[in-house]
């Protein structure tokens, strides 16, 4: 037994089974929002998206954004910059926040 | 998103799931031939190259070649049918057929428009059985007015040397420069190179018109190469590449993308419409995937070139299965590359 299960993924369509007003309106927008050239071409979303599913570790997004990398023609060396992106934010989020901890310091007069 | 099935099914069960004739009718599609304008002959099986998604099962073993008195008959087939303006030569590596000069140039004195399906790295590694060289093919096929189609899966070495083998996107690279010193793909020279893009794994090609921007940029910018069209075909799930989709238990999975990616306008372009393939032995076929799967034409008595009958061939019934969903998906795929 595994919480996560890549055949699980099909399945996503069925959050409709309830509310399915809601789904509909939430697939339309994801449709339109990842699916689509607009002023960002479908393989630049796609490695946003690829980006993000890391920094949110979330096992469905993975395997669906390395699948649409590679289906919408990027390499695997932008696919990994694309990650070193989202992991040198992660990094930054956590070192910025040094700010608050001197911030903090200074306040106690240490 | 195509669901990964945990447990092998009977061909049964894949013949009802996977099947295409069911997918053509829920569509009212019926793909008749239309009139035949490209002769493909698969000359040889031999190839120098040993990649891991080819549907022809082509290495430096192979034995089987066509013979010349084979090739004289297409060669009259090609006169006598004004119909078929194009001769497609295939493999393995074509140019390891002993005949293949003759049947390039035959042609060419017939006035018929001749495409090599040239894997780019035969002409630095020559024939591997014989150990005769290959050097000459760049000005053999210029001055012939040979169309050169060569398969390069990717503008960068991981993927390319992944389902080519190590060393082969450099040895691509080189063949590419003599191509190009020979006017291939140089503007106004009139001598026309198209490059072939297939996936490396089990997933779809990207769109034919932006991949071939980026390798048109990449190839240029960083090789200073040049080529005229980018071709994206789809991986067939046959033979090697199935093989390999069995092993990372990806082949249902595959065939679900292929299905749920069923496109009735890329069905209407299907090549096999104007297209007949013909084998080493000269047996005749829809297409060349169809060959390699043995699904000839003619049941119990085999059409060949030899009791070639064009009004029966265009009132046949192309022959369908499974594997003819990776024609269809998304934009198609063809020889020609994309269809839609």
């Amino acid at each position: 037994m595994n919480y996560y299960e890549s055949k699980d993924l099909g399945k996503f369509g069925g959050i409709g089974k309830f509310k399915p007003e809601l789904a509909k309106k939430f697939f339309d927008y994801y449709n339109e929002a990842t699916g689509t050239d607009g002023a960002l071409t479908k393989r630049e979303k796609a490695l946003i998206g690829l980006a993000l599913a890391h920094a949110k570790q979330c096992p469905y997004c993975i395997d669906q954004y390395t699948t649409q990398c590679l289906e919408n023609g990027s390499n695997p060396d932008q696919m990994t910059e694309a990650l070193h992106v989202a992991g040198a934010l992660e990094a930054g989020m956590t070192l910025v926040h040094g700010v608050q901890m001197h911030n903090v310091m200074d306040r106690a007069g240490a | 998103m195509s669901p990964p099935a945990s447990t092998s099914a009977s061909k049964a069960e894949y013949d009802t799931r996977f099947d295409f004739q069911g997918a053509l009718d829920r569509h009212r599609l019926e793909l008749k031939p239309l009139a035949l304008e490209t002769l493909q002959v698969n000359v040889t099986k031999l190839c120098n190259q040993v990649c891991r998604h080819c549907h022809v099962d082509a290495s430096p073993k192979r034995t089987e070649q066509m013979d010349r008195a084979t090739v004289d008959k297409c060669l009259d087939i090609l006169e006598a049918n004004p119909s078929l303006r194009k001769l497609d030569i295939t493999g393995g590596a074509p140019e390891l057929n002993p005949h293949f000069d003759y049947f390039v140039s035959e042609a060419r004195t017939r006035g018929k428009q001749v495409l090599v399906r040239h894997n780019l790295t035969v002409t630095l590694d020559g024939n591997p059985q014989t150990g005769d060289s290959k050097e000459y093919l760049p000005e053999f096929f210029a001055a012939k007015g040979v169309e050169v189609i060569s398969s390069l899966p990717y503008f960068q070495e991981y993927f390319t040397d992944k389902q080519r083998g190590p060393g082969v996107f450099a040895k691509s690279l080189e063949s590419m420069r003599r191509l190009n010193r020979a006017g291939y793909g140089v503007d106004g020279s009139g001598l026309v190179l198209n490059l072939v893009y297939n996936p490396v794994g089990a997933f779809l090609p990207a769109a034919q018109p932006d991949l071939e921007k980026q390798y048109r940029e990449e190839l240029e910018s960083k090789h200073g190469l040049v080529f005229n069209r980018l071709y994206t075909l789809t991986n067939m799930p046959i033979h090697r590449f199935k093989a390999q989709l069995r092993q990372i238990d990806g082949y249902e999975a595959y065939m679900e993308k292929l299905v749920s990616s069923f496109n009735p306008a890329a069905a209407q372009g299907v090549m096999c419409r104007s297209l007949l393939s013909v084998g080493y032995d000269g047996r005749l076929y829809d297409c060349d995937f169809n060959q390699m799967l043995s699904m000839s034409l003619g049941g119990a008595e085999p059409w060949t070139v030899f009791n070639f009958d064009l009004s029966k061939i265009l009132q046949r019934a192309i022959r369908f299965d499974s594997h003819c969903f990776g024609c269809t998906a998304g934009a198609g795929s063809s020889c020609g590359g994309a269809t839609v």
